[in-house]
């Protein structure tokens, strides 16, 4: 049997059935990604002497909970006391952190095994994965294309059977894009609902952390072990926030498979632009045809300021990035720069060398939106704008349960196609960055695939249904009532 | 607002407050990138934000606080671990005030 082949539901029952051990389990993983990451490179750093230890204590009955035994991958701007900590960036190259992050604290608790770390986009800018200082990482689907980023590690190694499930940041799409590009579902929650200890900032009023995997279910799962308030971040939602009066509230497994009746689903006009390839366009009719049949009623909505999510995100982000990076100092942790001509020299030069051209970018673009004679026309006035797109969500949520629509205009592209325009790279997003700016959960499911591509290698599309805060529970239900449909999930890319 | 292009004089100041030492040619090239993409952002001024309240985070929290209670810290070796250059128990940086300090 190939444990590598099995869903994190199969991989724990079995464990914990004792049809196979968890170092098995983590040896059968381990020896794939030996075999084949050499090609997709979805890792930075493989932990395996970390990692049969954890399964070894699983096995002796150190270690129980409702994750025990089940192997998972980590995106790279997550802090882990084990291996380093690096956001594919130089200046963190040799970073070790000395505290786990708490989503990590809980995976280790619920008994999961840590496999290593995932590459990414630099700090978690980026839509492809090619702004990684340790280079690309492939799409497993089709090795010429990008996985989609930032979290493009995380959703190749789920995809290249390397991991059932991986971990990644979303802030504008960072995990729903990547899902969608590799065929997986992927969860951005309501901002709040995971703690953000221990990942490394990005836009603090926009990053969460959520699962990329397989299957509903298998999302769900490591969602339920890693969420919940955090008294070590003050902006995580206490439980009462988990309103139970919205049919949704903190259980998000105990009804997944149950369809949902009577279902609202609203598509907004915004989200079937013209810009949407003629395979995602198919793909969204067919997705709507099917929920018809299933008993729901689609719900025209109007989201009028969609168009405005990209400035507005791109001003707000990286402002607030801005910011969050000026720790990067050279003094305290990250490279230094070898010979400075005095402390400003110090800072600018460990900086330079240090950061991307992408890093550079944003924090340029974010300094200027706040600074002096700027910061009315640009940041103040994003923040106003932002509010508006918030309420253009509240008002839709009035007529329907959830609202659904592409995660992308289309399938991935090639490396390279779209690295030398930043605009170009930054549009990718129109259909994420919404959420994060408003802060309502959304997750990206497959749809069905772009078979027309030149080469001929189908290529996944991913379709996003998103709700209001804290609706995950019912917005998996939704996931569910789609995946039995359709069955997507078991197909794999022939890697 | 008229077309926004930032010149490099712009992008000179904007590196230097976001301490990113940069060459000439890098100003350049950064200020015709960021040029184009503020371009993009000009779309946000067809809007009427009279009313409308800034909305700078997702969550109504306020005033998060907790019991002041201490709790563990990191020692001063795992806050150290990671700097590049240590006098221990200090950081060690180059002279921040006198005469070629540079502040």
């Amino acid at each position: 049997m190939d444990l590598t082949q099995l869903t994190v539901t199969e991989l724990r029952d079995g464990v914990a059935g004792r049809k196979f051990s968890a170092q098995e389990a983590a040896r059968a993983f381990l020896d794939r990604i030996a075999a084949r990451d050499g090609t997709i490179h979805a890792f930075n750093e493989v932990l395996a002497d970390e990692a049969m230890l954890a399964a070894r204590a699983v096995d002796e009955g150190k270690v129980t909970g409702p994750l025990a035994g089940v192997p998972i991958g980590i995106k790279d701007n997550i802090c882990t006391t084990i291996g380093h900590t690096t956001c594919s960036s130089r200046m963190l190259k040799n970073f070790r952190a000395p505290y786990d992050a708490t989503v990590i604290k809980r995976l280790k608790a619920a008994g999961a095994v840590m496999l290593g770390k995932l590459n990414m986009d630099e700090f978690a800018m980026g839509s492809s994965t090619e702004n990684s200082s340790t280079g690309v990482t492939r799409n497993p689907w089709a090795l010429d294309y990008v996985p989609g980023g930032s979290s493009g590690g995380s959703a190749a190694a789920v995809a290249a059977g390397f991991c059932p499930a991986s971990l990644g940041s979303d802030t504008g799409g960072s995990i729903r894009q990547p899902a969608a590009l590799c065929g997986l579902v992927g969860i951005k929650p309501t901002y709040g609902m995971v703690s953000r200890y221990g990942l490394v900032a990005f836009a603090s009023s926009l990053d969460q952390i959520g699962p990329l995997a397989r299957n509903v279910r298998d999302a769900a799962t490591i969602l339920d072990a890693i969420a919940g308030p955090d008294g070590l971040d003050s902006t995580s939602a206490p439980l009462d926030f988990y309103s139970a009066s919205q049919g949704a509230g903190r259980d998000l497994l105990g009804k997944l498979d149950e369809p949902i009746k009577g279902l609202k689903l609203g598509i907004a006009r915004q989200y079937l632009s013209d810009a949407n390839g003629p395979a995602m366009r198919q793909a969204m009719e067919k997705a709507i045809a099917q929920f018809t049949s299933m008993g729901a009623t689609i719900v025209e909505v109007d989201l009028p300021h969609t168009e405005y999510g990209i400035p507005v995100y791109y001003l707000v982000a990286t402002a607030e990035a801005s910011s969050n990076l000026a720790r990067y100092d050279g003094v305290h942790y990250g490279h230094r720069t070898a010979t400075p001509e005095d402390l400003i020299d110090l800072y600018a030069a460990s900086r330079a060398e240090g950061f991307g051209d992408e890093v550079k970018r944003r924090i340029m673009l974010g300094t200027y939106a706040l600074s002096s004679g700027y910061y009315d026309a640009y940041y103040l006035r994003a923040l106003k704008v932002r509010r508006l797109i918030r309420q253009d969500f509240d008002r839709a949520f009035e007529k329907c349960d959830a609202l659904i629509g592409p995660t992308t205009t289309g399938p991935a592209f090639k490396i390279g196609e779209k690295s030398s325009d930043p605009l170009q790279m930054y549009l990718n997003d129109v259909y994420t960055v919404n959420c994060n700016l408003a802060g309502i959960p959304g997750l990206s499911i497959c749809c069905g695939f772009d078979e027309s591509t030149v080469d001929r290698h189908p290529l996944p599309l991913g379709m996003q249904i998103f709700g209001p805060n804290f609706s995950e529970a019912k917005l998996l239900r939704i996931a569910r009532m789609f995946e039995a449909a359709n069955n997507h999930h078991h197909r794999r890319p022939s890697i | 607002m008229t077309t926004q292009r930032l010149t490099d004089q712009e992008v000179r100041h904007v590196a230097k407050l976001g301490r990113l030492k940069m060459s000439d040619e890098q100003v350049h090239y950064f200020a015709e990138q960021l040029s184009h993409v503020l371009g993009h952002f000009q779309k946000i001024n067809e809007l009427n934000i009279d009313d409308v309240e800034p909305m700078a985070h997702a969550t109504d929290l306020t005033n998060v606080f907790r019991p002041d209670e201490p709790s563990t810290p990191l020692t001063v070796e795992q806050a150290l671990a990671n700097a590049p250059q240590t006098l221990p128990p200090f950081f060690k940086v180059p002279k921040v005030l006198g005469e070629g300090s540079g502040a």
